[in-house]
């Protein structure tokens, strides 16, 4: 890789432009993106929720559900944000040239990932709202504290979609995510604490655990949840921030590299 | 550089793939308000030159201005005024027709009444103005083209790069886009167009320049490219036989000839001693005509096939 690939970012207002360019697509077909995004995860976390939670005691303090639903949201707004830099994003890239189209206006490659990242963890927000709206609807959880849900959904989009972008960057093609999905993210769900407590889990695997950032997210979701401050919060925040600029820095450079050819 | 006169210039410019040249020291000079072509076979490194010139990838060497900007360090400010029609179309498939013009006006910085304002010409100029609201997969491939074509425009570009405009095109959309670019440079924008289409180069080109294996190997105006390169007048000699007679005879006749396939390209300054001789062989048809630049095209890259 060539020294250049590896310069710093260089952000502006234009990547502005783009997001509302996928902004208005999403506006046709928010039906479906709603239904399929938003909806699946609600249906998953009230059928196991009073499936699994009919069955079993408290957990820290909190209903199955509601201990479910702290996991739900972090879960779902990774999801929304993989698929969306996954596959939209590399159909956006790759398949419809999009992004060639873009690079011929005086934007860069550079505003294009930014404004991807940004949009895909705009989906999440949208995500993360479904799913609070669902907790208050239910009455899983009173608490005021919830509110800071919302940045956190926001926050972990940032994360999963520049992680993700990583992925895109070095597809060759749609059946690439397969690895992903199935390598990286569906373990990452058993073993981050969204269906059970990381601390159920053998100590070298609750060590792994420590280190992935939806384990981090969790951490924070669920004490909200329950009404309290989370311990470490500025620290779990700082983890996720950090994969989030990481997985930009990384992203970027193997995107300038791929575009160059 | 006379910044008046000259809107693009490059010198020396050269870009390795893999350890391989795939731009060459390459040099260019483009006036403003004239159309100049750039000619060359799959592989010669025309659509490279494009992406370099437009600051899309950095050269390996050479100096490079676009419209009084340094390129790639000040690109973003040269493509503000620079309208780029690919050689793939990359329309938004989920937007109709002025959707397509409102996003990409955007990218320009441009407000949406400024925009707005401009749709009404810039449709017109495309002839889809009844298309306004349809869907792109709905287009035909001449719509699409005109289409990106007008997408180009949306800023009110000085410069106008198109990579192989009328690929793919059938001939009544072809003429249309050829009348467009005609009126393009009525209006004083400078064109540079990419093309292997011999008569779309002396069409429309004021100036072109001959590219193979990343350089240029001849560069002037059509008429200059035919009057340097070749001899004025072709006869090419097909039927029967076509190859053996050549062997024979047309060396006699024929300042230079080349056999491709059945057919016998006869090159000559005087077409008459050989028209003589043609008509004693009753087996062989032939056709007389004044050379072309596709005549120069293939004498100057080539007639095996480029993969």
């Amino acid at each position: 890789m060539k020294p250049s690939f590896f310069a710093l970012p260089r952000l502006s207002l234009r990547f502005i432009p783009i997001w509302r360019r996928n902004f208005m697509v999403w506006k046709k077909m928010a039906g479906s993106s709603i239904l399929g995004h938003l909806a699946d995860p609600v249906i998953y976390m009230l059928g196991l929720g009073y499936g699994l939670g009919g069955m079993l005691p408290e957990i820290g303090g909190m209903p199955y559900i509601t201990f479910l639903a702290a996991g739900t949201v972090c879960y779902s707004t990774m999801n929304s944000a993989s698929f969306e830099v996954l596959y939209s994003g590399f159909t956006r890239m790759h398949e419809q040239r999009t992004w060639e189209a873009i690079l011929n206006t005086p934007i860069t490659l550079d505003d294009i990932v930014f404004s991807e990242i940004v949009w895909a963890a705009s989906k999440s927000l949208l995500s993360g709202l479904a799913v609070l709206a669902v907790i208050w609807l239910l009455g899983l959880s009173h608490s005021p504290l919830t509110l800071w849900l919302i940045p956190l959904s926001l926050l972990v989009g940032l994360c999963f979609a520049s992680l993700g972008m990583i992925m895109t960057a070095i597809a060759p093609g749609y059946d690439f995510f397969m690895y992903y999905f199935t390598l990286i993210i569906t373990p990452m769900v058993l073993l981050c604490g969204v269906f059970f407590p990381v601390d159920r889990l053998p100590p070298l695997l609750q060590t792994v655990s420590s280190t992935l950032p939806l384990t981090h997210a969790i951490d924070l979701a669920r004490p909200l949840l329950n009404d309290v401050i989370p311990a470490n919060s500025w620290w779990h925040a700082a983890v996720l921030l950090g994969y989030a600029l990481a997985g930009f820095y990384v992203s970027l450079a193997l995107l300038r590299r791929r575009l160059s050819q | 550089m006379d910044n008046v006169t000259t809107v693009l210039s490059a010198h020396g410019l050269r870009k390795y793939y893999n350890g391989q040249a795939v731009v060459d020291g390459l040099d260019i000079s483009i006036r403003r308000g004239e159309c100049f072509g750039l000619l060359g076979p799959n592989g010669a490194g025309k659509t490279t030159t494009l992406r370099l010139l437009l600051g899309l990838i950095s050269p390996d060497a050479g100096e490079l201005r676009l419209l009084d900007h340094a390129v790639p360090e000040q690109s973003r400010a040269a493509r503000l005024r620079v309208g780029v029609v690919p050689q793939m179309d990359n329309l938004d498939p989920d937007f109709s027709v002025a959707e397509n013009l409102l996003v990409y006006g955007r990218y320009f910085g441009m407000s949406d009444a400024a925009i707005e304002a401009r749709l009404p010409e810039l449709l017109e100029f495309a002839n889809l103005a009844q298309k306004r609201d349809a869907r792109i997969p709905t287009l035909s491939g001449g719509m699409k083209r005109r289409l990106t074509l007008a997408r180009a425009l949306v800023n009110d570009p000085e410069v106008i790069f198109l990579d192989e405009p009328t690929i793919g095109l059938d001939p009544q959309a072809r003429h249309l886009i050829w009348q467009r670019l005609r009126e393009l440079t009525a209006r004083g924008k400078t064109l540079l167009l990419t093309t292997h289409f011999m008569e779309e180069a002396e069409r429309l080109c004021h100036r072109l320049a001959v590219m193979d294996n990343g350089r240029i190997i001849s560069e002037g105006t059509p008429r200059e490219l035919i009057g340097r390169n070749i001899e004025p007048q072709v006869v090419e000699v097909f039927g029967e036989g076509a190859a053996e007679w050549a062997h024979s005879h047309a060396a006699r006749h024929a300042h230079r000839f080349e056999i491709s396939g059945e057919t016998v390209f006869c090159y000559v300054d005087d077409a008459q001693p050989l028209l003589l001789e043609l008509q004693r062989q009753p087996e062989l048809r032939y056709l007389h005509r004044p050379a072309n630049l596709e005549d120069v095209f293939l004498k100057l890259t080539g007639r095996e096939m480029r993969e």
